[in-house]
């Protein structure tokens, strides 16, 4: 609390509030009801994005960084191609390959068109969620490599002295020490794919991004929508960095 | 000498014609279009490098209201998606610009694609490049700036023979990783119409119907561009740890 009443903290926060409050009442806002439903669609679809796309991430990153890390190289080399490839092209490039790629192809097949699964693969959406996913596979397959190699081998070697079968050392030591460690650039990482979900709305997937453009081209009010708009991005992001502070009090305990 | 290629790859050479760089192929608009996307961002790099030195010395050596409106700068961009940052820039920006030009009596301008996207993603990589250079410059031994004061060195000489060398090495690795957002980040150029190597790809793909083609061509010019800075950032920092003992990668 000192930290904050420090004479030119005060004087700074007093200006921010100024500022507030001077765009609170002269800038518009008279939009906002207009486009409140849409717009808590939009913030639910975006964190829904966030979360789906960040957990499957993961759970392809975890194979990806093993294999680079332990595995022969039968499978460390393909995955470490597809983590060059995903880092080394731009994501939008990546997404509009996915969407309008595969959405020019599967039409071609009647199979497909004819499938139960044709009214999913019609949406936007499947190919937002799978660009996402692939993209933080690739980035934290990279993180998640070093993270395994990180883990003392002589612990791995104790353990399995201790009589543990590969897969028990593997869930009760090898992944959980990486995790651990791996925390706090995961929370880093995981905030740069929220920054990267408002590029899905150049394939119409209408997230909070999406919403603020529209009120933008109906309204032709510009810095409104993006400002509030700068704000919930600035809110999720504080919600991700919470989350994470969380979880590294959970799983950092007893981790010197 | 390459028949052998087009038997097994039916539809290459299609895709072959489709790039040819003469036009009726559009592999000229795609170079034309990494030319625009390398130098933008260079500019932006350039321009981060220099905002995130003034910000690294002014979160070390400037009084507290500096340091918290730094902190305020690095968070924020740090934390809004670049894509929200290019439009409130580049908006804000130029009716800035024509307002101040107004007010002076000059008739307003249309600022150029280029520019713009060389300050906004400039000012986006600054915030970044001032924590990479905050930290490395942390991490200079103390003793050193100590012993250069005591030869009697000023400030800029200090920091120009003691304090750079000594941090390079140190900042390298942060630094390359920027550069490489940067050439990713230019794509996003393309949102705001500005003809970089995503747009002219997806132009052409769209007039052509072959997606595939050209995406992969331009990623594959992407992955060119990045496996190549690697090596270049590499060779560079091998250079600066000439010398350095105990620093190691």
């Amino acid at each position: 609390m000192r930290a904050v009443l420090q004479p030119h903290r005060l004087g700074l926060i007093g200006l921010a509030l100024a500022l507030a409050v001077w765009a609170a009442v002269s800038l518009r806002w008279d939009w906002i009801p207009r486009y409140a439903a849409l717009g808590a669609e939009g913030l639910w679809r975006t964190a829904w994005l966030l979360v789906l796309s960040t957990l499957i991430g993961f759970a392809l990153a975890v194979p990806l960084g093993l294999a680079q890390a332990a595995g022969p190289r039968v499978l460390a080399l393909p995955a470490r191609w597809f983590c060059t490839l995903i880092r080394g092209t731009p994501l939008l490039l990546q997404i509009w390959l996915i969407y309008y790629g595969l959405g020019s192809l599967f039409p071609q097949y009647p199979w497909i068109r004819h499938s139960d699964l044709w009214p999913i693969l019609r949406q936007a959406w499947p190919y937002a969620l799978l660009a996402l996913s692939l993209s933080y596979a690739g980035y934290e397959g990279e993180v998640m490599r070093g993270a395994f190699k990180a883990v003392p081998h002589g612990q791995l070697e104790a353990a399995r002295a201790y009589g543990l079968s590969r897969l028990a050392v593997f869930r009760r030591i090898w992944l959980p020490q990486a995790l651990a460690r791996v925390l706090p650039t995961l929370g880093g990482e995981t905030v740069l794919q929220l920054k990267s979900t408002p590029l899905v709305a150049t394939i119409t997937v209408i997230e909070i991004y999406a919403v603020a453009s529209r009120v933008r081209q109906d309204t032709f009010i510009i810095y409104e929508p993006l400002i509030l708009l700068a704000l919930v991005y600035l809110v999720f992001a504080g919600l991700i960095v919470l989350a994470f502070r969380w979880l590294e009090r959970r799983f950092a305990r007893g981790l010197g | 000498m390459l028949d052998w290629l087009f038997q097994v790859w039916p539809g290459l050479d299609a895709s072959a014609a489709l790039l040819s760089l003469s036009p009726p192929g559009w592999g000229g608009n795609l170079l034309r279009g990494a030319v625009n996307s390398l130098i933008i961002a260079l500019g932006a790099f350039g321009l981060g490098c220099m905002i995130g030195t003034a910000g690294a010395l002014g979160k070390l050596g400037g009084g507290p209201v500096t340091r918290d409106l730094l902190a305020v700068y690095t968070t924020v961009v740090r934390a809004v998606p670049e894509l929200i940052l290019i439009l409130l820039l580049y908006y804000a920006g130029t009716d800035l610009l024509n307002q101040a030009l107004g007010a002076l009596g000059y008739r307003p301008v249309q600022i150029s694609g280029l520019a713009a996207g060389i300050g906004v993603l400039g000012v986006v990589q600054g915030a970044y490049a001032t924590e990479v250079l905050r930290g490395a410059i942390q991490a200079v031994p103390r003793g050193q700036i100590e012993a250069a004061r005591a030869y009697g060195m000023s400030a800029v000489q200090v920091f120009r023979r003691v304090t750079v060398p000594a941090m390079l090495p140190l900042a390298l690795p942060g630094l390359s990783n920027l550069w490489l957002i940067a050439t990713k980040d230019t794509a996003l150029l393309a949102i705001v119409g500005f003809s970089e190597l995503t747009l002219e790809t997806r132009q052409a793909a769209s007039s052509t119907r072959a997606y595939f083609t050209f995406f992969l061509a331009a990623g594959a010019l992407y992955l060119i561009m990045t496996l190549v800075s690697t090596r270049v950032f590499a060779w560079i920092e091998a250079r600066y740890r000439r010398g350095q003992a105990g620093a190691r990668a």
